[in-house]
């Protein structure tokens, strides 16, 4: 046994990564399913704040991430666009990150052919704008059309029928922030929600989920999606599984294998804090 | 006079805008809207700023052929080489239409690239989890219970194996770790207003170009 251990303190890394590969490639790959996602009450709640939208309203769709969180943001942002053009709320989307416009393009272009939506007439895309809180802020006292003169592709605001009447955050029914971290969600509430009382649902990434549930439990976020798994459980809701539901039997394999990797390695750790190790 | 003008600069923005978020007065406001407009501007200036900075810092490394110059050597390339597709090949679009060879870069380098990085935390994580994570004390003990419980809780399979396991996940984010967020973000939040205060009063200086007063 001792043997056994002392030979588990020296197993190679690239072990660990093999297996690592190996059980996140072979459910996508197979198909191979292990448990249902059963949606949680956070999930519920952003998916609740969009079905309480009144038809025809308006919503800030917010896109502040880059493809390096992809995996968890994109399969959200594309959920949320999916449920508002069922729901015939119009979009404007605005990304704070300079990576980030061709994803939010990529989500409504999608999302809009499936639900025969018009870019400009049903939603459109005002891209990228440097300021960080500055853009936010800016949006809500000097206004959206004096902040974002033109969308994305330079068609002036004035000449974009979704735009038609949106001067500030007093037509916006409700922020929708799609966010992987500087800036985003938090911003959002900060320069925002405790300002201009817009109500607000948030998706963001796993590791900076628990950053937000003050703001959830203070009210000031209605709903929130955390990481892959609140994605998996947002597309039950919209009864649209996708990139996000395929992925958690990936990510479930993972998390049991990191969990078993903690053991293991305690366990081979065991004999180097034993008193005879210690003494020796 | 080099200290003093961007400190004054400062202090009168600073004060500015403060008085600008409480007051709504047009006189107020309308200087207020001009300084948030000016703050987009300059932003989006220090990017080309940073642009020139990295460009100037990795060319003079290439000439000197300095440590892993090769790499700098790519990471120029890729910089003027995006550029110049994005400024001249085009084909009569705008350069961030799909299609166009700007786009094709964004999708096939820059988003896979991007993927590929973020992707391999969860190769060293499971590494660091067997090597680095050691149970020495009942702390480490507490810890690494609700790690266990989260990483299982928060997966379908969790579901699968006891309805309980999320329940408890969903306590331990909701309580445990919500009240020791809470007292973090009302500290951070402390620090930004008496740092905000040291900035507008003068007294902070480590922003400005000799570093510390």
């Amino acid at each position: 046994m001792i043997a056994f251990l002392a030979n588990l303190r020296r197993l190679d890394r690239r072990w660990i990564f093999l297996m690592v590969g190996l059980l996140v490639v072979a459910p996508l790959l197979t198909g191979f399913h292990i448990a249902p996602v059963k949606p949680g009450s956070r999930a519920k709640g952003f998916y609740d704040a969009i079905e309480k939208l009144k038809p025809g309203s308006t919503v800030l769709l917010a896109g502040d991430y880059d493809p390096g969180t992809i995996a968890e943001n994109y399969p959200m942002h594309l959920a949320a666009a999916r449920q508002l053009m069922a729901r015939n709320i119009k979009i404007i989307g605005v990304e704070l990150y300079p990576g980030g416009p061709p994803l939010a393009d990529q989500v409504l272009h999608l999302a809009g052919a499936e639900y025969k939506k018009r870019e400009g007439y049903d939603y459109v895309n005002l891209g990228y704008k440097s300021g960080n809180e500055a853009v936010m802020s800016a949006m809500g006292s000097a206004g959206i059309p004096r902040t974002y003169p033109a969308d994305r592709s330079g068609t002036p605001v004035g000449r974009i029928p979704v735009m038609k009447g949106i001067e500030n955050f007093s037509q916006i029914a409700m922020i929708v922030s799609v966010s992987a971290r500087y800036p985003g969600t938090k911003e959002w509430v900060q320069q925002v929600v405790s300002r201009y009382h817009v109500p607000m649902i948030a998706g963001v990434t796993a590791v900076s989920a628990p950053e937000y549930y003050p703001y959830l439990q203070a009210g000031q976020l209605q709903g929130l999606l955390g990481g892959m798994a609140g994605a998996a459980e947002y597309e039950v809701l919209v009864n649209h599984p996708a990139l996000a539901t395929r992925g958690m039997d990936a990510q479930s394999l993972a998390h049991i294998f990191i969990a078993l990797m903690i053991l293991l390695g305690n366990l081979a750790a065991l004999p180097q804090r034993s008193p005879g190790a210690r003494q020796s | 006079m080099k200290r003093e003008i961007p400190l004054l600069i400062s202090m009168a923005a600073g004060i500015f805008v403060l008085i600008g978020f409480f007051v709504p007065h047009p006189a107020i406001r309308n200087t207020y809207d001009d300084i948030q407009q000016w703050v987009i501007i300059v932003v989006a200036f220090t990017y080309v700023l940073g642009m020139a900075n990295l460009m100037r810092i990795n060319t003079e490394q290439i000439q000197r052929r300095a440590k892993d110059w090769p790499y700098k050597l790519a990471l120029v390339l890729s910089l003027v080489g995006t550029m110049i597709v994005g400024f001249f090949f085009s084909r009569g679009s705008h350069y961030l239409d799909d299609r166009t060879g700007f786009s094709w870069i964004y999708l096939t380098f820059y988003s896979s690239m991007s993927s590929t990085m973020f992707s391999l935390l969860a190769f060293f994580i499971a590494s660091a989890a067997f090597r680095a994570f050691r149970v020495r004390s009942v702390e480490a003990l507490l810890l690494a219970i609700a790690a266990l419980i989260l990483m299982i809780g928060r997966v379908p399979i969790g579901n699968a194996i006891h309805p309980a396991i999320p329940q408890i996940a969903d306590w331990l984010m909701e309580i445990p770790q919500n009240a020791a967020k809470r007292g973090i973000l009302m500290g951070a939040a402390l620090g930004v207003i008496a740092t905000g205060f040291r900035v507008i009063l003068g007294i902070e200086r480590t922003y400005g170009s000799e570093g510390g007063g």
